[in-house]
């Protein structure tokens, strides 16, 4: 969806294939898998260092690995003041897609339509202090996304319903 | 909008999510927990792996729904349950337990040889076998969330996974560039609905997220899987079965994600201990191979 957007992307699996980047997206998945490849691989100290100057944006499993508390024991990068609860809304059966508006992305769609957020096996963000801000919640509050200066974070994964705003916004952090 | 559970795309979604990665099958809840601490993105639960099965002979069915809770409860990756294929009812007891994803399987004994089961009527998204880009769709078409290549399950002989996924990534490229008046008769070569078929041909790719599965029992293969073009590897026999579990787990899930960095794929392959014992694909009688199971 990046490189639709225009972005030139490239897939990062050791520390050094960060240099020279301007963002990088975690994505979805497990983030049990993925906290255990960035510590086996020495990338936990380098991604905590990219995040302090660059854009971070973490989807779902993504978003829990940028979380400074997801209420277990696994490796975390600790980047945003968020807290996250994984696989809060159930299994898979209870997973579910939904539209809800999201007024940091006014003025990237006519009409500002709301976004349909796609659920999956999806985390809460339970907590957001410090320089963490929300951007988007459920109608009965839960939050669903958040950002903290050049760090964004959704617990859903825009890019399943091919929806572009989430990374046009991330592209201007980035840029 | 209201909110909607278990729409294709949600279905589709969680597959999406697991791409790259391993999937374990796991007996006991002991082993689930390895397969998690080693890195899988999900777990296969039932009672006997694969190579058990071969050698136990008899019929095979879903495995206990106590097993199955009791590795649900252990782990927080995603747990994946068999049923027979065209046993619709072994569905809606793995639907009603809550398993994230259920593997209509050839590695249980057919219940049913002409039909297999209608997925659009669950919730639950399910994975089906395939040996070719016909089959894969006929089970897209009937709701199958997620495909794999069926290679020839508890084996450890990669040769059927390979000859799958050749086939089916092979059928992709030539539809590919074939001119569109073309289409209609590959469809009805491949018995498969002419929009899937017409949809692959757009996307370049299967609509669904196509793992391989069936004989992988080192890194390497795992990493063979992957640059043949795949989207990530179930693991069978291969891990449980073999000398150290935990260390060939883990290697297995390394190997999958940098399978192109041939540095690492020979760290991770060293001191592995013994590799499952395997059985060469062209030792068994027709009569006794699973991937002809389904249709």
């Amino acid at each position: 969806m990046l490189a639709r957007l225009g972005a030139q992307v490239r897939e990062v699996r050791l520390p050094e294939e960060l240099d020279g980047l301007d963002g990088l997206v975690l994505p979805g998945g497990e983030s049990t898998t993925i906290g255990k490849l960035a510590t086996d691989y020495g990338l936990i100290e380098p991604l905590r260092a990219f995040g302090q100057t660059k854009a971070i944006y973490g989807t779902c499993a993504g978003a829990i690995f940028l979380s400074k508390d997801a209420e277990r024991n696994q490796p975390l990068l600790g980047l945003m003041d968020i807290t996250v609860e994984r696989n809060a809304y159930g299994r898979q059966v209870e997973s579910f897609d939904v539209e809800v508006p999201v007024p940091a992305l006014n003025g990237l769609a006519d009409g500002d339509p709301p976004v349909r957020a796609v659920f999956i096996r999806a985390p809460l963000i339970k907590t957001v202090s410090g320089d963490a801000k929300s951007l988007a919640s459920l109608p009965d509050g839960r939050i669903i996304a958040a950002q903290q200066g050049k760090l964004l974070a959704t617990a859903f994964h825009p890019e399943i319903s091919g929806d572009d705003r989430f990374h046009r916004y991330f592209l201007k952090l980035a840029a | 909008m209201e909110k909607q559970v278990a729409t294709f795309e949600v279905k589709k979604g969680l597959a999406q999510m697991l791409k790259g990665g391993v999937i374990m099958d796991v007996v006991t809840a002991e082993h689930a927990r390895i397969a998690e601490n080693a890195g899988a993105a999900a777990v296969m639960a039932l009672e006997r792996v694969p190579a058990d099965i071969r050698a136990h002979g008899g019929v095979a069915r879903m495995s206990d729904p106590g097993l199955i809770e009791e590795i649900m409860s252990t782990v927080s990756i995603p747990v994946m349950a068999k049923v027979r294929i065209g046993h619709f009812v072994e569905a809606q007891i793995l639907e009603s337990l809550g398993v994230d994803y259920v593997d209509e399987s050839e590695v249980l004994t057919p219940a049913d040889e002409a039909n297999h089961i209608n997925k659009h009527d669950f919730k639950i998204p399910f994975v089906c076998g395939c040996r070719n880009l016909g089959e894969a769709l006929r089970r897209v078409g009937e709701g199958a969330a997620m495909i794999r290549t069926k290679g020839e399950a508890g084996t450890g002989d990669v040769v059927e996974a390979v000859r799958h996924a050749r086939t089916v990534l092979g059928t992709v490229r030539r539809l590919q560039t074939m001119p569109d008046e073309e289409v209609m008769a590959l469809a009805k070569e491949l018995g498969a609905p002419y929009e899937l078929v017409k949809e692959t041909k757009e996307l370049g790719r299967l609509p669904v997220v196509n793992f391989a599965a069936g004989g992988i029992a080192t890194p390497a293969d795992a990493a063979l899987m992957m640059q043949l073009g795949v989207d990530g590897v179930f693991v069978g026999s291969g891990i449980f079965k073999s000398g150290d579990p935990a260390r060939r787990a883990e290697a297995i899930v390394k190997a999958t994600t940098h399978y192109n960095n041939a540095k690492i794929l020979a760290e991770v392959s060293r001191n592995l201990g013994e590799p499952m014992v395997g059985r060469q694909v062209t030792d068994i009688p027709e009569a006794d191979l699973i991937a002809k199971r389904g249709w």
